[in-house]
């Protein structure tokens, strides 16, 4: 054999083994350098997830009620990408849809929309879910209707209608709720987004539900369960060959509230009431809201807001013409939470506490002259005339502002008057701080408002946002209201320039105003029920919750919230208790009595105060009546106010004594605790029982409770008295027009309908400029810029 | 070899019958069978994991039960080649080489199917299909052995008549292969040739001739356009296979995320989901590997390809220890043949070669090919058993 023969053997040798190495290379590289990536490629193409959708979860109220439960509808879905195929783009499709379901082809046209698309209508009209899943647009179709649309494909392409779960709200004792219970609608293509690449079986799906606002948004994580998934194994040519993992609908989680459907009821009809009542007196009455929380953890046991809604017509895509009438009637929003206004005289607790905390004497005489003079102004008392020396606790009950403003001129000149900077203390602002107001309470609802406190720094920061925006508008003279009203512009322009040039400076009239809850001091009607309560309990404010556990949807508890204190107020218990006690004689004897007059007050004390505060461009007060109860031993806060509503004692008293009647079970005179709406005359300890098929056990019907039908007696006592009657002391306008009611008469002419144009020489000036410093003041600039063109 | 070796083994093949019948299973290459058949019962696991959700309203076993009756024909056929004399092997040489030619024919007349774009197959009686190209493989190496190494025992080369001869009598399968588009073989084909050529002793030009005629006539097949369009999309989609719609690129994306999904341990044995839902074509044949490194992982992968090397290894060494020319050209030119559509079978499923045909040996499911595999195999131990000690 030759050498070279052998040689080139070698040389072949070589070659393979060069080869194998090169496939195991190549085997390395493919199947552990970039394993995961075609780990990947091949999951996504082999299998398919068949879901089973998830029950989403129920809302219960204290005692088990649903609030919120599910149901099934025939649903009629577009499949817009179909439809854009068509010739006309659809139209004949819509058309002949509108026809077939008796709905405007319009509107279904502008369902179809995705949200930011050239003419579509802003949200939640439009499609804000993924751009190629089928849009709903009508729920509740008729078998009739879906299956001759399913029937005739060619001439509905596109169109399908299958059952669907869809929420549904069985609404124990008419309780509406809308606002606390928010609505579901489908996911938006940024959540999907946002959630990214995700193996999480959990996640969020094209077409899911999930919550878009109050607790179905809070809680959404909680209410949407799990999806059963199919994972079928599927060969290239599509067909299944076998199942490579089953899982079964996780159904989502309960949400038991504090909220008692019950007492909401009684709330909400107490509210409206009100509010009927301050429209029966000529008042708009635009807006309203009441809040009902237990002092002792923070539990908010009712909430209400006018107007509402019905939630059901979120139910499978809100139209146009319901949308528009949400926004029409500014039902969208919820007043108590969402809303802020000016806490008016119900805010003198406050002040009241700053003045304890600076050294006042609680038990000392103070001088309730019918007005105060600073300077060359005169600031007038509000809901009571001159009542001479009287004492503190007196000045509440009468809810005489001559006091609290000289004790607020007082702290004003003390922390340093006009040359008190940034770091000079602001007692009344920071005790309002303390009792938390103008500041998110933490409630567990979305988009909850802050509010806002007068104060020096508050003063100093709008100063800094808006002065251009005054400068600008002191060059540009108002052109557009020149055109109408020279004398106005003028007014305008003066005042633009006058808070541009000094709109910084925090001056005794505002610290005057500030002190019985006018000047910018804004807040909500929760907060407000917060800071009453921690007055009420000893001092702790706690956190509201609306959410009290989730429970799994066969009972078993998954998480309870415990009680949550913000913090122990700085207050001290003398102070508290001199507020309790104050307080309750607001309700005995004083601006409070009215609308508790009958009511068995020795059973049960009520600790009260009223406030009609004055917002800018309004003619009537906005009416608050804010108290807590038994004093003695308290339980409950309710705070109800109605806005331009009238006075907080003549409108909004008798409803939050209609609230307090059914908490304690009184009718007439008597007490009664079985006939309390809350089952056994206390909010629940225990949590409601959930059957292991899912259905909540509830203690209705309940017998000898107060049916909520059963509201005339609350009714004709909220009238009864509310009736103007004369007697001194009533904050109602029409009966008092002594000098010191600023309402409507600040010059003490007489005249009610002049608080533009005090002077009657056609200006409208003197009312804003409340420090006398011959210039006009900041706060009606606040107001005037809301105004201008 | 000398007429003297053959009268010394012809008298020990008369006077010593019992000591050739004894020493038989002893000279047996036991590590190369054992190799092979290793390969080809894994081989009949894969083919199983790969069609048995393949026809599911039929046999789910006829693939695997068909591949198992190869592997018993296979080993059959490869003791039979294994023990027949050395110059039988040689006297039989030309028949193999006309019955493989009459075969090839064959595929032209109304016998012929065409299966996966390549006219390559003959039908036979119940359903079975015969590849006339994959038993050409050993008609070519035996006749191109067989003409390189004769009379010239005491040469330092072949004459370059032998070479021209032999190259010849290798051109017209060649030729007729790649007319029914079987690109794949011919490759396998043309390499075994050129290595025999090489070993055989030739002088280098011979060598150097031959690798650039080979590449002249790749280039210029694909310049005028002898090559088809699908023929030149399979040869090169491997190298970017998403920009390629065709069947090809999409064989050789599917096998490759079937491998590369493997990753380090595999899936699991019948738990690929590339192979068990039939994303791989042709996964029991040509895709063989991918279902090894979906299923098993880099280490299956490892495992296969290091076995065909134990065969490839064996088979290098019987010819470097082969007594003769003629024997060791036999070696020589099955490694060739066996190495090389290992890396093509391989390299294809793993992308770095391009989608041509070609089974994997031992492990494909294939009659003729799992028949081819084991004629080589015993091709080998025949050289082995006649190694004069």
């Amino acid at each position: 054999m030759s050498e070279r023969s052998t040689l080139r053997l070698i040389v072949l040798g070589v070659l393979l083994v060069s080869l194998v190495g090169t496939l195991l290379a190549r085997l390395f590289y493919l199947q552990i350098v970039a394993g995961e990536e075609y780990r990947a490629q091949a999951a996504s193409n082999s299998t398919r997830e068949v879901l089973t959708p998830s029950v989403r979860g129920l809302i219960l109220d204290q005692r088990g009620r649903p609030l919120v439960a599910n149901r099934t509808s025939l649903v009629v879905f577009v499949d817009r990408s179909v439809l854009m195929r068509e010739p006309d783009d659809g139209d004949a499709v819509l058309l002949r849809l509108g026809d077939a379901l008796g709905k405007d082809p319009k509107d279904i046209g502008e369902r179809l929309m995705p949200c930011g698309s050239e003419g579509a209508p802003p949200l939640p009209v439009c499609w804000d879910g993924s751009p190629y899943q089928p849009v709903p647009i009508a729920k509740d179709v008729a078998p009739e209707t879906a299956l001759k649309i399913m029937e005739r494909r060619d001439e509905f392409p596109g169109v399908t209608a299958q059952l669907e779960a869809v929420r549904e709200y069985p609404a124990p004792f008419d309780a509406n709720l809308a606002h606390v219970l928010g609505y579901v609608g489908p996911v938006s293509q940024e959540q999907l987004d946002e959630q990214g690449d995700s193996a999480d079986p959990a996640r969020l799906r094209a077409r899911d539900l999930v919550g878009r606002n109050g607790l179905e948004a809070e809680y959404d994580s909680a209410l949407r369960g799990v999806p059963g998934i199919l994972t079928l194994a599927i060969d290239q040519a599509g067909r299944v060959t076998g199942t490579v993992s089953e899982s079964e609908p996780v159904a989502g989680n309960y949400v038991v509230t504090h909220i008692d459907a019950h007492l909401q009821a009684v709330v909400e009809q107490s509210l409206q009431e009100a509010v009927k009542q301050a429209r029966s007196e000529g008042n708009k009455a635009p807006t309203g809201a009441a809040v009902v929380v237990d002092v002792r953890n923070g539990a908010v046991l009712a909430m209400a807001s006018f107007p509402t809604y019905d939630p059901k017509i979120w139910v499978g895509g809100i139209s146009t013409t319901d949308y528009e009438r949400l926004l029409r009637t500014k039902a969208l929003s919820s007043n108590a939470v969402q809303g802020t206004f000016p806490p008016g005289s119900t805010f003198k607790v406050v002040t009241t506490a700053a003045a304890a905390r600076e050294g006042y004497d609680l038990y000392g005489t103070y001088d309730c002259p019918a007005d105060y003079t600073v300077g060359s102004q005169r600031f007038r008392n509000f809901e009571s005339a001159g009542y001479g020396p009287i004492s503190l606790a007196q000045a509440l009950e009468v809810s005489c502002n001559t006091v609290f403003y000289r004790i607020a001129d007082e702290l004003w000149l003390k922390a340093g008057g006009l040359a008190a900077n940034s770091q000079s203390p602001d007692p009344v602002a920071e005790t309002a701080a303390e009792l938390g107001l103008g500041q998110q309470s933490g409630l567990d609802l979305p988009n909850e408002a802050a509010g806002l406190v007068s104060g020096r720094l508050e003063k100093l920061q709008t100063w800094e946002e808006r002065r251009d925006g005054w400068g600008a508008d002191a060059k540009s003279g108002f052109a557009e209201v020149r055109a109408k009203n020279p004398q106005l512009a003028d007014y305008y322009t003066a005042l633009a320039k006058e808070n541009c040039v000094d709109g910084f400076r925090w001056r005794n009239g505002d610290a005057i105003n500030a002190s019985i809850g006018q000047g910018d001091t804004s807040i909500t009607p929760l907060q407000l029920a917060m800071t009453y309560a921690a007055i009420a309990n000893g001092g702790t404010l706690y956190q509201p919750q609306i959410a009290k556990a989730v429970l799994s949807s066969t009972g078993e508890v998954v998480q309870e919230f415990a009680p949550v204190v913000r913090r122990e107020i700085d207050v001290s218990a003398e102070a508290l208790e001199f507020l309790r006690a104050s307080l309750s004689g607001v309700t005995y004897e004083g601006t409070g009595r009215i609308p508790f007059e009958g009511f068995p007050l020795d059973r049960i004390p009520i600790a009260s105060k009223t406030g009609s505060a004055q917002v800018f461009g309004e003619k009537a007060t906005t009416a608050w009546y804010a108290s807590f109860a038994p004093a003695d031993n308290p339980k409950y806060a309710v705070v109800m106010m109605v806005t331009q509503g009238g006075t907080g004692s003549g409108t909004v008293g008798p409803g939050v004594r209609s609230i307090y009647e059914a908490l304690f079970g009184v009718s007439g005179d008597t007490v009664d605790v079985t006939r309390s709406v809350l089952v056994g005359g206390e909010p629940s300890d225990a949590l409601p029982v959930v059957r292991p098929d899912g259905t909540p056990v509830t203690p209705d019907p309940q017998p000898g409770g107060v049916l909520i039908d059963d509201t005339t007696t609350m009714d004709d006592t909220a009238l009864s008295g509310a009736a103007p009657d004369g007697t001194a002391g009533t904050e109602d306008p029409t009966s008092v027009l002594g000098d010191y009611d600023p309402y409507g008469d600040w010059d003490g002419d007489g005249i009610v309908d002049e608080q533009f144009d005090l002077d009657g020489d056609g200006i409208i000036d003197e009312q804003f400029d409340l420090d006398g410093d011959g210039l006009l003041d900041e706060q009606a600039a606040a107001a005037a810029m809301g105004v201008s063109p | 070899m000398s007429s003297d070796a053959d009268i010394r083994s012809g008298q020990r093949f008369i006077g010593a019958r019992q000591e050739v019948r004894e020493s038989y299973w002893r000279r047996l290459d036991w590590v190369l069978l054992i190799s092979a058949l290793l390969l080809s019962g894994a081989g009949a696991v894969f083919v199983w994991s790969a069609s048995r959700a393949d026809l599911a309203s039929e046999d789910p076993q006829y693939f695997l039960n068909r591949h198992l009756v190869n592997i018993v024909i296979g080993l059959g056929l490869a003791l039979l080649v294994s023990r027949l004399d050395y110059r039988l092997l040689r006297a039989y040489t030309p028949l193999v080489y006309g019955a493989s030619i009459l075969g090839i024919l064959l595929v032209y007349t109304p016998l012929g199917a065409t299966i996966a774009g390549a006219r390559a197959w003959i039908r036979l009686p119940g359903g079975f299909t015969l590849q006339p190209s994959e038993l050409a493989k050993v008609a070519i190496i035996l006749v191109m052995a067989l003409i390189l190494a004769e009379k010239r025992d005491a040469e330092e080369e072949p004459r370059d008549r032998d070479v021209l001869l032999s190259l010849a009598l290798a051109a017209i399968p060649i030729g007729l292969v790649l007319l029914q588009n079987d690109t794949g073989t011919v490759l396998i084909m043309a390499a075994v040739v050129i290595t025999m050529v090489a070993v055989s002793g030739a002088r280098t030009r011979w060598i150097l001739g031959l690798l650039v005629a080979g590449a002249t006539a790749a280039v210029v097949a694909w310049q005028v356009g002898l090559l088809r369009d699908y023929q030149i999309a399979r040869l090169t989609s491997f190298l970017d296979p998403e920009s390629d719609p065709t069947a090809a690129a999409y064989n050789a994306t599917q096998a490759r995320i079937a491998i590369g999904g493997g990753g380090i341990f595999g899936r699991g044995l019948f738990e690929g989901p590339q192979t068990q839902g039939n994303f791989v074509p042709v996964n029991e044949s040509d895709f063989i590997f991918t279902v090894v490194g979906e299923e098993l992982g880099f280490v299956g992968g490892v495992v296969i390809i290091l076995l065909l090397s134990l065969i490839l290894w064996r088979g290098m060494r019987i010819a470097l220890n082969a007594t003769d020319l003629f024997g060791r050209l036999v070696a020589t030119g099955v490694v060739a043949w066996l190495g090389f559509q290992m890396f093509e079978n391989v390299g294809m499923a793993l992308g770095i070669m391009p989608v041509t045909g070609v089974p994997l040996p031992f492990v494909s499911y294939g009659g003729t090919s799992m028949f081819a595999s084991w004629i080589a195999l015993g091709l080998l131990e025949n050289v082995r058993v006649h190694e004069q000690s």
